[in-house]
């Protein structure tokens, strides 16, 4: 199954604003993104609930996974925000 | 109907006004008996979660900026998948749907407790989901902000964030029943420069629609006429302006100056009027961070703080305060059974003394391109053998001013020994109020305790004040403290140099030393230092 390691660019970690982006990234995408940190199981990336319990920081590595047709152009969406400093411009 | 008497509460934003009560709707309460399920449970739970999602997008579309987000992503929460297959697992397990979502919440909630920081705090945003789907549920009133469509007074147990995102201008003054000088309604309340009253214990039982005035000063709020309540609110109003219309430094009717300085966290928060920034504090750098900040990016942001404050001007820099209830995973810190009295703030640099050096390196820059007039003062100092090993520091990055907090009672008793080792001081009233009078400033029931009138902290204040007085050197207070009107003459009249406070404090304070003397402030420090208790303090001062 295609999977990536990105490091959380937003700096206050996933909640508020960054989390929320997130998810609705997933809830767009195709296919369903799958996103872990060391030590828990994967969650379904379009839960909100599901994204703020793994407890990410900024700078902690998370891992997204996704099967199926569109998996690398979902992957490649989810990469992006997740490494972006979602609440710089707040 | 009883007519309720006059109440007592802890005045934390200044102003007079009156208007009607309407209280915050409660949370709505479980049945004890828990009732036989019906068939169609799982429906009605879906059905009320989705009520609250639809409702908070509703309400999220009817405001802007930061409550819009806070609304939009509290209604993405109520559509949760995670959350709804929690829910049905209960209801499969015999719940009835209110009770299925109250179990399924409280367990997601334990969660994010278990996270810690702002996770933990995303459990009273569940709360709030709770609230609303169980008063669907139960067919009883929403909780949450009333709406009577007149101006009025807002009592509350107490505010959380979301409830204060939405208030709008038909609030003309909040009264809480619990709530201490740092709590948020406090802060929220100072910064739209609305009069507050917190820890006010009769507030709850004031009947819908009763009018009452609020004196955010005083703390007292009392029932009043309808005509009375008019009046109230005119000549409040006329207050603010007449407050508003003094100019210029602050200084007593008789020309003392007694620079009037800004709170601040970032440069956002500046604004041209004060004398400057009494406090500059630094955390936001940090937080949710790994590592520390490299010094350029520091040295950046610092730079655009110094900037706004512009060439010439003061800005008090606050070191770095974090300790094991602020925690920052880089410094290492370990867990601790008593944060409070841990290490923290200066403290920390007995660990990773790096990060110190290399904030001064960074603030040293950050000035020499400026050209701002920069004081560094370090948090958390107990001695005078620290304050003056935090001046040698200071001084050999290149800076010219250093000075620490007096927030320790220990620093407070030895105030001569510390100011003979560094330039200056400034009291942070909140701590010193913390530890002077053992009560934990996020305990809400101990608030009378931490009333920053309490004789014994206003002693230390003036002891302080009477060191510097005598070693010719300046005392501020930048606690929250010295945006009080009549606290600030009586800290004036202690001798005390500069008052810091967030900018919507700063016209009621100019406005108060403006029209008083010296040796006015003086007697009232006197009244103040004289009185038996916190209550008697406050009314000694302000004639009641």
């Amino acid at each position: 199954m295609p999977a990536r390691e990105v490091v959380v660019g937003s700096r206050i970690g996933l909640h508020g604003r960054p989390a929320a982006i997130v998810v609705k990234t997933a809830q767009a995408q195709s296919v369903t993104v799958r996103i872990s940190v060391p030590e828990k199981p994967p969650v379904d990336a379009r839960s909100i609930i599901a994204v703020l319990s793994l407890g990410a920081h900024g700078g902690d590595t998370v891992t997204i996974e996704a099967d199926g047709e569109g998996a690398d152009a979902a992957l490649d969406a989810m990469a992006e925000v997740l490494a972006k400093d979602l609440d710089a411009d707040a | 109907m009883q007519m309720p008497e006059d109440m007592n509460g802890l005045g934390v934003s200044p102003g007079r006004t009156a208007g009607p009560v309407y209280s915050m709707g409660g949370p709505p309460v479980l049945p004890d008996a828990v009732p036989e399920p019906g068939a169609d449970e799982a429906a009605r739970a879906s059905e009320a979660l989705a009520y609250v999602s639809s409702s908070l997008d509703e309400l999220a579309g009817s405001v802007s900026g930061e409550a819009a987000e806070v609304l939009a992503t509290q209604a993405m929460m109520a559509a949760d998948p995670t959350l709804a297959d929690a829910v049905a697992a209960k209801v499969a397990g015999g719940r009835p749907a209110a009770w299925a979502i109250t179990d399924a919440i409280g367990e997601q909630q334990e969660q994010f407790r278990s996270l810690g920081g702002y996770f933990a705090e995303r459990a009273a945003d569940l709360a709030d989901l709770r609230d609303r789907a169980v008063a669907w549920l139960l067919d009883v009133p929403m909780p949450g902000l009333p709406h009577p469509g007149v101006p009025f007074v807002l009592s509350a147990d107490d505010l959380s964030p979301a409830d204060t995102a939405l208030l709008d201008s038909s609030v003309l003054a909040i009264v809480t029943r619990r709530g201490g000088p740092t709590s948020h309604t406090a802060i929220l309340a100072r910064s739209r420069g609305l009069p507050a009253v917190v820890s006010c214990p009769g507030i709850l039982e004031v009947p819908d629609g009763t009018p009452v005035s609020v004196d955010g000063t005083t703390g007292v709020v009392a029932p009043v006429t309808p005509t009375e309540a008019a009046e109230i609110q005119v000549s409040g109003a006329a207050e603010r302006e007449q407050a508003a219309a003094f100019t210029g430094p602050g200084r007593t009717s008789d020309g003392h100056a007694v620079p009037l300085l800004l709170n601040v966290g970032g440069a956002a928060d500046v604004t041209p009027d004060p004398e400057g920034v009494g406090l500059f504090r630094t955390e936001f750098l940090f937080l949710g961070r790994t590592a520390a900040p490299p010094v350029a990016e520091q040295e950046t942001a610092y730079r655009a703080v110094f900037e706004a404050v512009g060439e010439g001007r003061k800005v008090v820099l606050r070191t770095l305060d974090a300790g094991a209830d602020k925690p920052l995973p880089f410094l290492g810190l370990a867990a601790e059974e008593n944060p409070a009295l841990g290490v923290r703030g200066l403290r920390t640099a007995r660990v990773r003394p790096q990060v110190l050096s290399e904030q001064l390196e960074a603030v040293a820059r950050a000035a020499n391109a400026t050209g701002v007039d920069a004081w560094v003062m370090a948090p958390m100092v107990a001695t005078a053998a620290e304050a003056a090993e935090f001046a040698s520091l200071v001084y050999k990055a290149g800076l010219q001013t250093a000075g620490v907090m007096i927030e320790v009672p220990a620093a407070a008793l030895h105030a001569r020994q510390i100011l003979a080792s560094v330039d200056f001081v400034s009291i942070g009233t909140n701590d010193l109020s913390q530890y002077t009078m053992a009560a934990d400033r996020m305990n809400g029931e101990l608030a009378d305790l931490l009333d920053p009138w309490q004789p014994a902290v206003l002693q230390l204040v003036a002891t302080v004040a009477d060191a510097g007085r005598d070693l010719n050197k300046p005392v501020g207070i930048c606690g929250e403290a010295a945006g009080d009107p009549l606290l600030a003459l009586v800290f004036a009249g202690m001798g005390i140099t500069t008052l810091s406070m967030s900018a919507p404090s700063v016209p009621a304070v100019r406005a108060a030393l403006a029209t008083h003397t010296l040796a006015d402030c003086q007697r009232l420090a006197d009244l103040a230092l004289n009185a038996a208790d916190a209550s008697s303090a406050r009314k000694a001062v302000t004639g009641r």
